[in-house]
């Protein structure tokens, strides 16, 4: 599928930059003013960080270019990374390897090649329904009992949390909308935007204005203003 | 081809390799680790940075690796593993031995001191085995290395691999000391190896 590059795009992708260029200006004249150590590794940090704005948005932009197939194996991609990361501090047995086996190499794979093939009425039913059918019915047969229904609980949250809502993001670009064709990538690039900026907003209130620790236990880091510089952000 | 499948195996595994209290040297070592998969020594292995990685050979089982000729060609050409027999060592056919020449003088080892690969989350009692190599070459270092996540990863009696991350650490360098006994000592490299677990 292709994209319209439109005045709005380029205002959204200007806009991107221009804020990318000023912080990594900002980042390099705070590294030659800044002297204290702990001042040191803040901006050490900071500058880590924009780098990996650039590439982050440099790979995104890639994906937009390429038009819809380009951005489903990024999330494709993401999906994998997110649900290897969760299956990894999630207790799992000997018995789950099987099932865990078919959600990462069939079930994952699959959703995403409904999303390609704009199958609506099945991607948006195959994990919740039949995938979590599967997972059960797989696992028994490996014949463990032990924990059963917890295992099989966590296994399904995260192919629900780390595949299907993640692969709705380019499932975005199927999207119908009267009057507003080929211009979906638009609503993927705010959606991630959105998110991006939640991230740097609790960043920057947590290092500017945070006082008071709402959760010390979560993330010792991170003062209750965050939630004031995150909550205008819609889902 | 060697460094190509080492990328592989950390790439499979994601495993990231954590060294604390001991650096990557190529000096003469001999790791001791625990095992849990079929994917440890390759995974140690691969984790070694690339000069000490061709001085250092795997010891593995030769039941399991001579069973087909694309795993003996693994275990010979690709990780220079040396394969010991475990079922029934005879006089002329002892593991010890050749792990002592296989060391020679400048080469290092991965060795599983448990034997087998165990199933549970607990360590079985390590084999007499690493204090005679320990007892016979003194010059050599002991490392303490503590393979996670790879049991879930290729469990025993599984052959499809399933892409969690794994984790390598290698501890600080363990000595035998004067006069000790060969119970305290195994037991010391045990507890070596387990105290990595939190680290």
């Amino acid at each position: 599928m292709s994209l319209k590059i439109d005045k709005q795009t380029l205002y959204l992708v200007g806009g991107v930059l221009a804020i990318l260029v000023i912080s990594s200006l900002a980042g390099w004249i705070l590294s030659l003013r800044v002297k204290s150590e702990a001042g040191r590794a803040t901006v050490k940090n900071l500058n880590a960080r924009t780098r990996a704005w650039w590439i982050m948005v440099a790979i995104f932009a890639l994906a937009m270019a390429t038009g819809g197939l380009g951005s489903i194996i990024l999330f494709a991609l993401t999906s994998f990374l997110a649900l290897r990361e969760f299956i990894t501090l999630t207790p799992t047995r000997g018995g789950d390897h099987r099932s865990l086996f078919w959600i990462f190499f069939i079930i994952l794979p699959l959703q995403y090649y409904l999303i390609a093939i704009k199958w609506y009425g099945l991607f948006s039913i195959f994990i919740p329904v039949y995938a979590f059918l599967l997972i059960p019915i797989r696992s028994a047969i490996a014949g463990d009992c032990e924990h059963f229904l917890e295992r099989t609980a966590k296994i399904q949250w995260g192919l629900m949390i780390c595949v299907y809502c993640v692969s709705h993001v380019p499932a975005l670009l199927s999207l119908k909308i009267p009057g507003y064709e080929g211009q979906n990538g638009k609503l993927m690039f705010y959606f991630v935007l959105v998110a991006q900026i939640s991230d740097v907003l609790q960043y920057v209130w947590g290092k500017t204005l945070g006082r008071h620790q709402i959760a010390p236990n979560v993330s010792p880091n991170k003062p209750g203003k965050d939630f004031s510089a995150e909550s205008p952000v819609p889902p | 081809m060697k460094s190509l499948f080492a990328a592989l195996a950390k790439f499979i595994t994601g495993a990231n390799a954590r060294w604390v209290g001991s650096a990557p040297e190529t000096r003469q070592r001999v790791y001791f680790a625990n095992h849990t998969s079929h994917l440890d020594p390759l995974v140690i292995w691969a984790s070694l940075p690339p000069d000490a990685r061709t001085l250092t050979r795997p010891v593995a089982a030769r039941d399991y690796w001579s069973k087909s000729k694309l795993r003996l060609y693994i275990a010979n050409k690709v990780f220079n593993a040396l394969l010991i027999e475990r079922k029934k060592p005879t006089a002329h056919d002892n593991p010890l031995q050749d792990m002592r020449n296989a060391l020679g003088d400048k080469h290092s080892l991965i060795i599983f001191p448990e034997g087998t690969r165990q199933t549970g989350s607990e360590m079985a009692p390590f084999k007499a085995g690493l204090f005679h190599l320990a007892k016979d070459c003194p010059e050599a270092e002991f490392i303490p290395v503590l393979v996670e996540n790879l049991n879930r990863i290729l469990p025993k009696g599984e052959f499809l691999p399933v892409p969690l991350l794994g984790s390598v650490s290698f501890g600080p360098p363990i000595k035998l000391e004067t006069g000790e006994e060969k119970i305290a000592f195994l037991n010391r490299a045990q507890a070596a190896v387990k105290a990595l677990q939190k680290s």
